[in-house]
This record gives C-alpha cells, sequence and structure tokens, in this order.
C-alpha cells in the first residue's frame, strides 16, 4: 500500500528478465505477504458486501412462496377429505398462523439450518433432493463452461490476430448468430444431427445409458467418480452422454466470451509494451501468448461470471432437453406438479450459487490484477 | 433532407445488413398482423391422416403429429411472440425510464434503495427468476409478460440513471430550473427525451432477448397452453419427434426464432450505429 501505481499500460505479467525482473526478484519476499493481506482483506470485503444481496434473495424467495397459489396447510393434510380441524392444526404447526414477521424469521432459521421443507411428489426432504441432484447439474454447467472457454479464447484471439480477415469475420458471424439460436432448438438439432444422421452420440437421455452401472456413490460427479474407480469403459460412456448437452450450452454462451476476448485482445495488442516486445525482436508466439493473452485475460474473467448466470439459467432448458436428471429438472418437475418448496429452494441455491461465484470472480481479479486489490 | 437522416442514408449505404435487417422485420411485423389471411390452414384444425409429413408443395413446412400444418401455425403464433416481446420491453422500458430517471435526478436515500433492489435483481439467474415469478403469480400469458418485464427491469433502471445523473447538472437543465420548470418536468419532458436514443438501440436488442425468453417459458410449459401455436410450445411438442429424424417439427419453428432475434440484434447494433456513433464497432 501507499507505492504510487503507473498506469501506463504495462504487462502485469512480466517475464522476469532484465532489469525489472531482477527487481521483481528481490522484492518478492515481502511484495507476496502484503499481496496476500491485500487479497485476504478483500475476500473478506466482497464477502460481507454480498451478505445483502443474499439476504434480499432469501426476503424475495419467501414473498413469492407467500404469494404461490395453494395453502401448505392443505397440501400437507391427510388427504382431499382432510376436515377443516386438521387443516388448522397443521397451519398452527408450521406456523402459517402467525403474522408475516414472525414466519419471515422462521423461514430465515430454517434456511440457515438447510431445512427447505418436503417435496410432495418425491416425498423426501428436499435438501435430501437437491444434495443428490447437485453433482449432476454442476458437472454439466462446468464441463459446458470447460468446453465454451476452451473454443470461445483461441477463436477470440485468432480473430484479434487478422482484425478484418476472413477469419475474423468468420468469427463475429459465430457469435452474432450464436446469440440468436435458443439452447433448446440447438439442443435438439444436435441431437437431430449427431445421434439421429450421424450415429455418433448415444440415446440422449439421463446421464448414462438405463442398462449401465452407474459408478459408485463418492463425488456425484460421474467423471469423477469412474476415474477414481478406474472404470474406464464407464468414463467414456458418461463423457460421450455429457458432451451434447454440455456443447448445447456452450454454443448458447460462446459468443460473449469469444466477443470479449476479442475485444480485450485488440485492446493490448495495440499497447505500447506489446510495441517494445516487438521492437526487442521476441518471438511472435511469446509476445502473442505470454505479453497479450495473460493480459487480456482480465475482462474475459469479467464476462464469465456474467455468462455464468445465463448458464444457471439455461440449465433448466437443457436438463429439460436431454431429460438430465439434475436440479433444475427436479424444480422444473416440481413447479408443473405445484409442488413449491423444491422450486423455493432451487431459486434460492441458483441465487447462492451466482452470488458466490461472483464473489470468486471478484477475488480471482485481484489475484490476476494486483492493482485492483491494492487500489 | 435533415442531417440525421442523412447520416442515416450514409451509415445504411455502408452497413446493408443493416438494411437486410430491417427489411426482415418489417415482414415479420407484417406476418404477424397479416397471418389469418396468409395462412394456408387452420392453425388447429387437426388432420391425422396428413399426420408428420415432411416438407411439401401441399404443406411447405410439413405437418406435425396431429396433421395441424406447421407454415401456418408458425405464420399465426408470430403474432402473439412479437406482442408478448413488445409488450413485456415497453412495461420495463416505460417503468424503468421514469424509476431510473427520478433515481439518477434526486440521488440520495431513493437512489440508495432502489439501487439496492436493483441488486437484489441482478443476484439472481434471470431465467430462473422469471420461472419462479411465473410460478408465484399464476401459469398465465399475461404473467409471462409480467416476469420478462421484471427481468429486463433493472438494465433499464440502470441505464436511465447513468445517464440522467451525468445530464442533471448540464446548462440546459440549470437553464430549464432558472425558467422555474418543476422537477417533474425536468425529469419527464428535458431529461429523459434526451436519453432516449441510446436506449433505443437497449430496447432493439432487448426484444429478441424477450423473445428468446418468453420462448424458453412456454418451451418447459409455463405460460401458453396447448392448442395455441407459438414458437416455444411448438418446438416443446416437436422435441419428441426429433429422435426419430422428424426435424421439421423442431426446425422451422427454431428457425422463425432464430431469424426474428437475429433480425433485431442486427437493427441493434445498426441503431446505435446511427445514433450513438462514439460507440461504432
Amino acid at each position: 500500500m501507499g507505492t504510487p501505481i503507473n498506469f501506463i499500460a504495462r504487462p502485469i505479467f512480466g517475464t522476469s528478465s532484465g532489469f525489472r525482473g531482477e527487481v521483481a526478484r528481490r522484492r518478492a519476499g515481502p511484495a507476496i505477504v502484503t499481496t496476500v493481506l491485500a487479497i485476504a482483506r478483500r475476500v473478506g470485503q466482497r464477502l460481507l458486501s454480498s451478505i445483502p444481496a443474499l439476504l434480499g434473495v432469501v426476503i424475495i424467495t419467501f414473498v413469492l412462496m407467500r404469494v404461490m397459489p395453494g395453502d401448505p396447510a392443505v397440501f400437507f393434510a391427510s388427504g382431499p377429505s382432510a376436515g377443516q380441524a386438521e387443516i388448522e392444526q397443521l397451519r398452527h404447526k408450521m406456523g402459517l398462523d402467525k403474522p408475516i414477521p414472525v414466519q419471515l424469521v422462521r423461514y430465515l432459521e430454517d434456511v440457515a439450518t438447510g431445512n427447505l421443507g418436503r417435496s410432495l411428489t418425491t416425498g423426501q426432504p428436499v435438501s435430501n433432493d437437491i444434495r443428490q441432484r447437485l453433482p449432476a447439474s454442476l458437472e454439466l454447467t462446468f464441463t459446458a463452461l470447460f468446453i465454451a472457454l476452451l473454443l470461445a479464447v483461441p477463436l477470440g484471439v485468432a480473430a484479434a490476430l487478422r482484425p478484418g480477415s476472413p477469419i475474423d469475420h468468420v468469427v463475429r458471424m459465430l457469435c452474432t448468430l450464436g446469440v440468436c439460436v435458443p439452447t433448446f432448438v440447438s439442443g435438439l438439432l444436435l441431437i437431430y444431427v449427431f445421434y439421429y444422421l450421424l450415429g455418433w452420440a448415444p440415446d440422449p437421455t439421463a446421464r448414462i445409458d438405463i442398462f449401465a452401472a452407474s459408478p459408485p456413490e463418492m463425488t456425484g460427479f460421474y467423471l469423477i467418480d469412474f476415474a477414481l474407480t478406474g472404470e474406464w469403459a464407464g468414463w467414456w460412456a458418461a463423457f460421450t452422454q455429457l458432451l451434447l448437452p454440455a456443447f448445447t450450452m456452450a454454443l448458447f454462451v460462446l459468443a460473449p466470451l469469444a466477443r470479449m476476448t476479442r475485444a480485450s485482445m485488440l485492446a493490448v495488442l495495440g499497447s505500447d509494451f506489446i510495441r517494445t516486445a516487438q521492437a526487442m525482436g521476441l518471438g511472435r508466439p511469446r509476445i502473442v501468448v505470454a505479453y497479450a493473452l495473460r493480459n487480456a485475460l482480465l475482462p474475459v474473467l469479467t464476462i464469465t461470471g456474467i455468462v455464468f448466470s445465463t448458464m444457471l439459467g439455461a440449465n433448466v432448458l437443457v436438463e429439460k432437453v436431454f431429460s438430465w436428471p439434475g436440479v433444475a429438472s427436479y424444480a422444473l418437475d416440481a413447479l408443473l406438479a405445484a409442488d413449491y418448496a423444491p422450486v423455493q429452494a432451487f431459486v434460492l441455491l441458483m441465487a447462492t450459487i451466482f452470488v458466490s461465484v461472483n464473489v470468486l470472480i471478484d477475488i480471482l481479479y485481484g489475484i490476476a490484477d494486483p492493482r485492483v486489490s491494492v487500489e | 433532407m435533415s442531417a440525421t437522416t442523412r447520416h442515416a442514408v450514409f451509415v445504411l449505404r455502408g452497413n446493408p445488413i443493416t438494411a437486410l435487417a430491417a427489411a426482415g422485420l418489417t415482414l415479420i411485423i407484417l406476418a404477424a398482423l397479416f397471418s389469418p389471411w396468409l395462412a394456408p390452414y387452420d392453425p388447429i384444425a387437426s388432420d391425422v391422416s396428413h399426420a408428420l409429413q415432411p416438407p411439401n408443395a401441399a404443406h411447405w413446412a410439413g405437418t406435425d403429429q396431429l396433421g395441424r400444418d406447421i407454415l401456418s401455425r408458425i405464420l399465426v403464433a408470430t403474432r402473439l411472440d412479437l406482442s408478448i416481446a413488445v409488450s413485456a420491453v415497453s412495461l420495463s422500458f416505460i417503468a424503468g425510464a421514469i424509476v431510473g430517471g427520478f433515481c439518477g435526478y434526486r440521488g440520495g436515500r431513493l437512489d440508495r434503495w432502489v439501487g439496492r433492489i436493483v441488486d437484489v435483481l441482478m443476484a439472481f439467474p434471470l431465467f430462473v427468476l422469471a420461472m419462479a415469478l411465473v410460478a408465484a403469480m399464476g401459469n398465465r400469458v399475461e404473467n409471462i409478460v409480467i416476469a420478462t418485464a421484471i427481468i429486463n427491469l433493472p438494465f433499464y433502471t440502470r441505464f436511465a440513471r447513468a445517464e440522467v445523473n451525468v445530464r442533471r447538472n448540464s446548462g440546459w437543465v440549470e437553464a430549464a430550473r432558472a425558467c422555474g420548470e418543476g422537477h417533474l418536468t425536468l425529469v419527464l419532458r428535458f431529461l429523459l427525451p434526451n436519453v432516449l436514443p441510446a436506449m433505443a438501440v437497449q430496447i432493439s436488442l432487448n426484444l429478441g432477448w424477450a423473445i428468446l425468453n418468453a420462448a424458453g417459458l412456454s418451451f418447459i410449459g409455463l405460460g401458453v397452453t396447448a392448442p395455441t401455436p407459438e414458437w416455444g410450445i411448438m418446438v416443446a411438442e416437436g422435441a419428441r419427434f426429433i429422435t426419430t429424424g422428424k426435424w421439421w417439427l423442431v426446425g422451422f419453428p427454431g428457425l422463425a426464432l432464430m431469424l426474428t432475434v437475429l433480425f433485431f440484434n442486427l437493427l441493434g447494433d445498426g441503431l446505435r450505429d446511427i445514433l450513438d456513433p462514439r460507440m461504432r464497432t
């Protein structure tokens, strides 16, 4: 802290050669401590500042629950023939006869202790159902994000390296088209091409073929569980099953990622330190990857947070198209069956995941660009 | 010819894609207006003897599982899909512009509270929030419109707030204030009209997004119900037949969705070039 920051464009990640590298190496000891402290402070601040948003999320979920049609006491009563007395008793037991603020406090307590109610369709506590199904959704979302980044970053870089070239135009066209095709249409068309026409993909339902054995329950992530037990045939089956839905989701978020990579890469490539590196005769791969790309990835990181939110929404559609047994399809089935406890839990969970991902990205940003946390 | 028109013509000449998008949208809007006369068949009448036919001379886009003509259904659905999107976006535009405008103008406590509410709305994945809102308010088309409007609201509120905030102390506002105009007039007649051009770009980009959103909601079974022709529900009904290779049930409504969204987005990019030359990419 306290050192003046030079905001002239310069590499944040320099290679440690030459005079500046020497200085950096000598300072390395105390600098690391300061950085770690700065990061810790930043993490604390971000966690604190996300509390109001999370509280708001819980309150909105509560309000939604209050206005949702149907009286929960009637649902929980023994049957359609349940008498008025029994319903009243249930209302009392569930606290529905208390004033709204008291109910809100109760709801906050329930959420804090992980009691999210009971699903009427499965008869299980919602938290159990969700714990069972969450790995499927996360495995799908993270694989999709990984695929999207793997495709978008090289595409964006290739476009930025030759602006105005055919490859640039192809990437821009892909970006324009990518955001226009709804996930549920692209998913179905991918099924048509890769399952029906080419026969490359397995039957596009569920996480694994119904006749195949699922892996022993460990993490719930099939790819990890199969890898841990060393059943590579099972791993391959789960992987091919995952590929199509993950690609569907990746296609939808490819556009913003590639567009952002291209824009930020163009900006970095035009800056002074790149010209210096070129003047000093560094090789092109070194300039592009070590100097330009590492510095250009920061805005991509920011947009990844926004993209993640889109993906959590797209999960609902993709899981429906591919009958994927994740939390989104669970909530959707419950919603259509007028079973609201799972829906609330799902909304709350998605918002919490989204808020935490944003905190995480902020922290990563601080680590990647020390100027942010020193500020 | 005024300067704006000349600039628009200049931009359009250099950018034929925007002109193409405008022409395409005009066609889609015409289809929405005249679909009852354009549709070759009754979109709801089923004819099981002609079920699941691939595209042919009599049925250009084929028929669905009940023998209904897909082209007719797509044409008739245009009106519903467009009106859901347009009413949702206008609702959130009007509400967002007014609320954001006053927040940007007044600042202070009101601004902080609205900002906080907007933050909370933004903490939800938006499609999930829309889903929950429809569930809470009841599964009807009007509620799809309201839910879509609510999830769009944060963008307009923030945008209007920021734009009004930078202008609230500019010379011409001071001048109007000195002339004795009230706060209400200042915001509604002086500040907001100046923000409109920039917001028009947002609206065009947003309409495409609203269409995708509404179609997504009806795809998962919310809002529009079965026999009504609507693009999302048509895709949902056709989904069962995709694994047996009946692509036209999904392909054509999907294409209609894609083209509409594409045209709105391209038009938005073009509008940005015309209205706001600084942002040109």
